[in-house]
């Protein structure tokens, strides 16, 4: 059922929410900028809850079900992560308010850049990025920033394998770097001839995400970043994937320079239909001073009676501030709280639990998918979303068929190197009940893609709309509630 | 700790694969560096790490126990209950971006209510689904005049009157494009409510010209000469605005601003010390396809029934890679959901209400504080909103420490950034507080400066 939107649902007149009135005797506005008319909503408080709640439940969510979204691991948010944000303590704090009435959030945020840089492997940590793709833009800055001040202004040239997130070209391109991708070899590593033949003193580094999209582990890692090193450029580390890595391996033990990790992937926060993410940029020693502006350290040392006292410090050539104030801190918060649950075996077991996941899926599914990449997969795998039999069905309409069955559809069209990709990415949280569910209803989709695939064309079903026009949606382009004319007026 | 492998599982699913342990999976990483052992505190249960937030927490002063004046971005603003409790259905905050628009018509509709509410508030034809706070949108916005000229304008001009953090981030943003100069904000330009000196540095090699209103000092100043002005040299022009503001005053699409930006916190979204927040971007119709960051349209599906989706996406990361002019792969969802129900809650009245609460509060303050001997307001003849500043007789470091003992705030001290503004303060009051906190500020002045 179409729900109205707020405007189609407001009575001029009806009130919301009251507040006081004035305990000040009132002064006049200024003259010449009286606003005329607010165009806002007339609702009552229920009706505003009514609508929303309705909302709400024409989304899918992690709470709903099983949601094997490849690159984005949508994992289980624990609860007490928002109970834990919301302490007053925490969300009631001014970002200005002097460093000693804030000792408690200086405190967190210390102990969070301590913790990622030992999860990690790294010698420093900022907590400002408000997303991986701030993070990563804070870490291609920091490069650009590491080969100007060593008088190597020619070094810009990125290299960054086919494989790759998009965001990570369009980063580097934001910056002036020149972007050279890199194919991949056969078994889904970078292909080390190619990336040999592009060193030169021109490069100021590679982009890495490894595990790589299509879930593999590069077999030559540490070639790739010694050739990398050798020619003077430094290793960027995409850690959208650290989620197979948490203590089963550092990023910074095998050299790379520079990682950002996502919050709200690794680490449980929600992923808000959209946002906020939150990036923390780990570095090893060679970028420490170029960490962006406001670092959590420790300014006085503690004793035996005394807390230390925290704040903040300014690395001396810093690229600068990528937002207001310190970050994402309400995401901190539940990160923190995560860690915290985990500690050291606990990180390992989400990762070996997040393969063990990915593997079996991977198993079960590669005789009735094509897996174009036969080897150990990590937390995530790409199938083909094809048959070359039944050349009319898709990726696009298996995704769409899953609906039906209450899944969400798994990541799909990219890496854009696997033909109709289907990346799937199960979490360490799902059960095997869930898994098997799952495979079930995939092989199913399959039979169905040859017996009816009409089914699979016109999916999804159920959903609380069916396939929508996006083409239409381009072209007449009604993005607000009202016309754009009556805007104009 | 939320895995929920049973040893059964495991030893099912092991064989299916066809390896003995779980450490096989892993033998394709560097061997000299797997499983290391993690230098972190012992594991903690959700029973013994809500106890250690709870102290952690309450380490802190927070505006709830002091009287806090503190303003320059972030506003203390009361929220309607029901904000919070409707942000914290799973249905919304475990979901992810509403790539399928068929099960996330949810998050879809109210980005589209979203982007209807920030048009009609700043008067602007077009808004995104949000940037990542009022900093980076005011940074977009100059990425994106900057592609609107194709980079054959090289000037962009920052008022110092704009948010000196919105002015750092800019710079930050823009210094891979060495062939742009980011100017206007120095000394000698100064600060002055004619913007002669600045408006005078618009040249047709200005690309965008971004004001403040109301400006970092809390001044409303009418900015419609200084938008004919920069369009008389085809400049556009990004006006960064609060939002509560704007229940009362002109908005800036009424008079020709070409982009609109600001920060969202005030529409219902915590202090939580910083973050995250909301940058909201809005444009007028001429500049639709050159928007950065998501967009939600309306369109129908197969049975011609009503349906919202991403939309403009050819021009995002994912599709243009390197060819995009913006990286942003997320919007503040979440933040935006906050801003959405608490403007429709509020709506016409209860916005207006909290809107004009600020206003006279903050009048009341201004005069109270003006009547302590040695305390004036400076800018005093230029209207403000519910920012204002004070230059006091004392120095202000030690003003403010005097005043932390009666545990007030008393506002944010501007020689950090400005030193022409010595010993001034900038004083922020909301609707909520109460008058008598106002009066004891000017009794605590009167008593920390004359004793």
């Amino acid at each position: 059922m179409t729900e109205p939107t707020v405007y189609e649902l407001s009575s001029p007149g009806r009130v919301g929410f009251k507040f006081p009135e004035p305990d000040v005797e009132e002064v006049a506005l200024p003259i010449g900028f009286e606003r005329e008319d607010l165009p806002l909503p007339e609702m009552s408080e229920l009706e505003v809850v009514r609508h929303f709640t309705r909302l709400s439940q024409k989304n899918y969510a992690i709470d709903l079900g099983f949601y094997p979204l490849g690159s984005c691991t949508m994992k289980y948010n624990p609860k007490i992560n928002e109970v834990a944000a919301r302490l007053p303590g925490f969300a009631y704090t001014h970002p200005l308010q002097p460093e000693e009435s804030v000792q408690g959030n200086l405190y967190l945020m210390y102990t969070l850049q301590e913790w990622l840089k030992e999860i990690g492997g790294f010698a420093g940590v900022t907590l400002m990025p408000a997303a991986g793709a701030q993070g990563e833009f804070t870490g291609a800055l920091m490069i650009r920033k590491y080969h100007l001040d060593h008088g190597q202004p020619q070094r810009k040239r990125i290299l960054i394998p086919d494989s790759a997130h998009g965001t990570n070209p369009a980063t580097s391109a934001m910056i002036g770097l020149e972007v050279v991708p890199l194919p991949s070899d056969e078994r889904g590593n970078i292909d080390l001839e190619a990336l040999k033949l592009l060193v030169d003193d021109r490069l100021a580094g590679l982009m890495l995400t490894n595990p790589n999209t299509l879930g593999l582990f590069d077999e030559n890692v540490q070639e790739v970043i010694r050739v990398v090193h050798e020619a003077g450029g430094l290793v960027y580390g995409d850690g959208a994937n650290m989620n197979a890595l948490l203590g089963v391996l550092r990023p910074g033990d095998i050299g790379i320079d520079v990682l950002h990790y996502n919050l709200h992937k690794t680490f449980s926060t929600p992923h808000g239909g959209g946002g906020p993410g939150s990036g923390p940029v780990a570095v090893n020693e060679k970028l420490l001073p170029y960490l962006p502006d406001c670092v959590v350290t420790i300014v006085e040392p503690g004793d035996d009676e005394n807390p230390p006292l925290f704040g903040f410090y300014h690395p001396e050539k810093s690229i600068g501030r990528l937002k207001s104030f310190y970050g994402h801190f309400g995401v901190m918060v539940r990160a923190y709280a995560y860690i915290a649950m985990h500690s050291g075996a606990g990180l390992r077991d989400i990762a070996e639990k997040a393969v063990l996941n990915a593997n079996y899926l991977m198993h079960k599914l590669k005789e009735t998918y094509t897996l174009p990449y036969d080897r150990t997969c990590m937390h995530e795998f790409v199938l083909e979303g094809f048959w070359k039999d039944i050349p009319d069905v898709h990726a696009f309409d298996i995704a769409k068929r899953l609906m039906d069955f209450d899944f969400h559809p798994p990541t799909n069209y990219f890496p854009l190197i696997v033909k109709e990709a289907l990346m799937i990415e199960p979490t360490e949280t799902e059960t095997l009940e869930t898994l098997d569910r799952f495979v079930d209803v995939m092989i199913q989709i399959a039979e169905e893609a040859r017996t009816n695939p009409q089914l699979l064309h016109d999916a999804p079903h159920n959903t609380p709309v069916r396939r929508a026009d996006e083409l239409k949606a381009a072209k007449e382009l009604v993005v607000c509630c009202y016309p754009l004319e009556e805007l104009q007026k | 700790m939320f895995t929920p492998h049973t040893p059964q599982d495991v030893e099912v699913m092991l064989k299916t694969i066809g390896v003995e342990k779980i450490e096989d999976l892993f033998d394709k990483l560097p061997e000299d560096f797997r499983f290391p052992d993690l230098k972190l505190p012992p594991q903690q249960t959700e029973m013994e790490i809500a106890a250690d937030l709870d102290e952690i927490s309450s380490s802190n002063g927070s505006t709830k126990e002091l009287i806090s004046f503190l303003g320059a971005g972030a506003y203390d603003h009361y929220t309607p209950a029901a904000v919070d409790n409707l942000l914290q259905r799973g249905e919304f905050y475990t979901a992810y971006t509403p790539y399928q628009p068929e099960i996330s018509q949810g998050t879809l509709q109210a980005i589209f209510e979203y982007q209807s509410m920030i048009g009609q508030l700043t008067g602007m034809s077009v808004s995104n689904a949000s940037h990542y706070d009022g900093a980076t949108a005011c940074a977009e916005a100059v990425i994106m005049a900057y592609h609107h000229f194709r980079g054959k304008r090289h000037k962009v001009l920052l008022s110092r009157a704009l948010n000196p953090q919105y002015r750092q981030v800019v710079r930050t943003y823009m210094q891979g494009n060495p062939d742009l100069t980011i100017t206007g904000d120095e000394q000698a330009v100064g600060i002055d409510a004619d913007l002669k000196n600045f408006t005078a540095l618009i040249d047709n090699d200005t690309a965008v010209v971004i004001v403040q209103y109301p400006d970092f000092f809390g001044r409303v100043i009418n900015y419609k000469p200084l938008i004919e002005a920069a369009h008389a040299q085809g400049a556009l022009v990004a006006v960064a605005v609060n939002p509560t503001a704007l229940a009362l005053l002109t908005p800036p699409g009424e008079i020709g601003a070409d982009i609109v930006v600001g920060e969202g916190q005030p529409l219902g979204i915590p202090l939580s010390y910083g973050g995250p927040y909301l940058g909201f971007f809005a444009v007028n119709e001429e500049l639709i396809r050159k928007i950065s960051g998501r967009l939600v349209g309306q369109t129908t599906d197969v049975q011609g029934q009503l349906a919202y989706v991403l939309t403009l996406t050819a021009r995002e990361q994912h599709i243009r890679r390197e060819k995009a002019t913006s990286n942003i792969c997320s919007n503040q969802g979440l933040m935006m959901l906050a801003s959405t129900i608490y403007l429709t809650l509020l709506g016409k009245q209860g916005f207006k209400q909290v809107a004009n609460l600020c206003y006279q509060k903050a009048h009341y303050a201004a005069s109270q504080i003006n009547a302590v001997t040695g305390y004036s307001q400076v800018f005093s003849e230029t209207p403000f909103f519910h920012e204002f500043v004070i230059k006091a007789p004392v120095n202000t470091e030690h003003l403010l420490l005097d005043l932390r003992g009666y545990d007030i705030l008393g506002g944010y001290d501007l020689s950090h950034d400005y030193p022409e503004l010595k010993n001034c303060l900038l004083i922020a009051v909301t609707e909520k507080m109460p008058r008598e906190n106002i009066d004891f500020l000017h009794d605590t002045l009167l008593e920390v400066t004359h004793d």
